[in-house]
């Protein structure tokens, strides 16, 4: 009599098949656990932290970013933050847009050959080196030059302005997969209505990838609010000085920035100015999740869109 | 008559007609915003040349002084003699920890989303939010979670700050891009391959292992060429995991690390001897250069990689 047995094959093949699928599971598994660990190695920094500043809120709003004098003012390394990731925007999103849509609509064949390695090339660039090109071009040759600077060549400005070159190939690349996406036939109805080529490029087409276009900033400005080394190496300001103000010419201290300084107060290992790295790194995880979160639902829309 | 007759200026209707139909198109706006777009992507080409030409310039001075000497010297503390050996063997350690670590379980969970996961099912979909998210985790939190799990709690593993530690989160930072590669590279196997082989009765993991993987190894091998570049251009975990940013030379499994971003990192910041006519900014460029040939490599490897492999799938 035949029975379930029989046609089940050989039991080494069905417990090999039982293992393959287990490891594989484990592998895809681990990525949570990835999470988990950043999550529970974070919270756990930031309670140490927490205590070693007694629970005195009062010290993350008060008097600067001093951190072995234990003053930890978040605003000036939000702000800090802020005013160079929106330097590096006002950078990135018209040079990457301008070059996603000239990819995207204009560029014939043969440029687009040339163009596309081009801005992959810049996107593989290391942020150290971008770092000393801001340290030994862009600060002293091109922002000294042109906005003439007192005391010292590192600000604000040039850090955001190397953050920008950073984020220049996301945003191209993610908006160009926007503009790609539109449908030709989106194109050929407004041609087919006797519009001009720059009508249909910017009432037609970049209407129809307005939500690809979102998400690529949203994206861009969490990678800006991330960047590390320029704004450690360029940015100015390291929490022992005085500090200058919020003025974008002068020196100043991002959040990356205060975890690197954070990482160097070896000496005082264990205490609160170290901490800081954790502290820190729990609110900039949190607001880049946050970003990407909503960045990758806006990615999803266009998807389902088209 | 009620009719307006425009004024034609001496010329028949005819040829106004004519004229206006012939005439050549002049389309200011489409003229600037055209003009605008290629000054956008020309700026954009012209930073990278800069900083290319920058580095090139800044570094030449070290190279005709030391020649070879840049790659196989060691670290000291004058800018004239330095040599970036202690970084190449930090980098050449985080290159294999991406390949033996990364890539192995990256694939491995690459196989398990698009061949074995019930798609749609919440623990997939949980899986493939959190791998999304971990890509958009910035680098130096990574760090953090490097300088916890593996310099600390794997202390009997690691040795602490040493290259294996620096290894290994290196590999947790690239292991989503690798994921997300890999993943890509497996969906677009044509699914008849895979009814074919079911159809003779091969198993899942057969089927996967003698005809999706071979199919899809050019596109999986992309990803990791493009992930061990990035994992050679990061510093920032590396910093806070405690790489020595001083004039030490270290070569050794079991000591302190460094690696080549970082000795860029810490010579840019170096002040000069008054009239040095090597400064550590040439040495840093020195360093920038070499880094800089070694990731435009892999990069380049992955951009040629992935044209051969779409040319080919245009033919199927």
């Amino acid at each position: 009599m035949l029975t379930i047995r029989d046609l089940q094959g050989s039991a080494r093949r069905r417990n090999r098949e039982r293992a393959m699928r287990h490891v594989f599971q484990a592998a895809a598994i681990t990525s949570i656990v990835i999470s988990l660990l950043i999550l529970f190695v974070l919270a756990r920094g930031t309670l140490n932290f927490l205590r070693f500043i007694d629970w005195d809120f009062g010290v993350l709003f008060d008097t600067g970013w001093f951190p072995r004098r234990e003053r930890f003012d978040l605003s000036t390394i939000v702000l800090g933050t802020l005013i160079m990731s929106t330097v590096a925007m006002v950078v990135a999103v018209p040079f990457g847009l301008g070059t996603a849509v000239y990819l995207s609509e204009y560029a014939p064949r043969r440029v687009r050959k040339v163009v596309k390695p081009v801005i992959e090339v810049l996107a593989g660039i290391p942020s150290v080196v971008v770092g000393f090109f801001v340290l030994k071009f862009i600060a002293p040759d091109l922002v000294n030059r042109f906005f003439g600077q007192p005391d010292s060549a590192k600000s604000m400005l040039a850090a955001g302005l190397g953050i920008g070159i950073l984020v220049i190939p996301i945003m191209a690349a993610v908006s160009e997969d926007a503009l790609s996406a539109v449908p030709g036939s989106l194109r050929e109805a407004s041609y087919g209505c006797g519009a001009r080529k720059v009508n249909t490029v910017v009432r037609v087409v970049l209407p129809a990838a307005v939500s690809g276009l979102v998400a690529a900033s949203i994206i861009a400005v969490s990678r800006a609010i991330g960047e590390t080394m320029v704004a450690t190496m360029a940015a100015g300001y390291d929490g022992s000085g005085p500090f200058t103000g919020f003025n974008p010419l002068n020196g100043g201290i991002s959040m990356t920035g205060a975890m690197t300084n954070a990482v160097g107060t070896d000496s005082n290992r264990g205490g609160a100015p170290f901490e800081a790295l954790f502290f820190v790194g729990f609110l900039l995880f949190v607001v880049t999740l946050g970003l990407n979160l909503v960045g990758n639902r806006f990615v999803q829309r266009v998807r389902q869109k088209y | 008559m009620a009719l307006i007759t425009p004024a034609l200026g001496g010329r028949t209707a005819g040829d106004v007609v004519r004229a206006s139909l012939t005439r050549r198109d002049r389309d200011a706006r489409g003229l600037i915003f055209l003009v605008l777009l290629l000054l956008a992507a020309g700026i954009t080409m012209l930073v990278l040349f800069t900083l290319l030409a920058q580095i090139v310039t800044e570094a030449m001075p070290v190279l005709e002084n030391q020649g070879t000497g840049v790659v196989t010297g060691t670290i000291g503390s004058d800018p004239a003699e330095v040599g970036i050996w202690p970084g190449l063997f930090g980098s050449t350690f985080i290159g294999l920890g991406v390949v033996f670590v990364a890539i192995p379980l990256g694939v491995a969970a690459a196989i398990y989303l698009e061949e074995y996961a019930s798609q749609g099912n919440r623990l997939t979909r949980l899986i493939l939010v959190n791998i999304r998210n971990l890509a958009g985790v910035p680098a130096i939190i990574y760090g953090i979670l490097g300088l916890i799990i593996f310099v600390r709690w794997l202390e009997p593993v690691t040795q602490g700050q040493t290259v294996i530690a620096a290894a290994l989160t290196m590999a947790v930072l690239v292991l989503p891009i690798v994921i997300i590669t890999s993943m890509e590279a497996i969906r677009s196997v044509p699914q008849g391959l895979r009814d074919a082989g079911y159809g003779v009765g091969a198993s899942r993991w057969e089927v996967t292992r003698d005809h999706v993987l071979p199919y899809a190894a050019p596109g999986i091998l992309t990803g990791t060429v493009l992930s061990i570049a990035r994992a050679l251009g990061e510093a920032a975990p590396l910093i806070v995991i405690g790489a020595v940013t001083g004039l030490l030379p270290v070569t050794g499994l079991t000591e302190r690390f460094t690696a080549v971003p970082i000795l860029i990192f810490s010579w840019s910041g170096r002040p000069d001897q008054p009239n040095a006519d090597i400064s550590w900014a040439n040495a840093a460029a020195s360093a920038g250069l070499v880094l800089l040939v070694l990731v435009l490599f892999f990069n380049a490897a992955a951009i040629v990689l992935r044209n051969r492999f779409e040319r080919r799938r245009v033919g199927t």
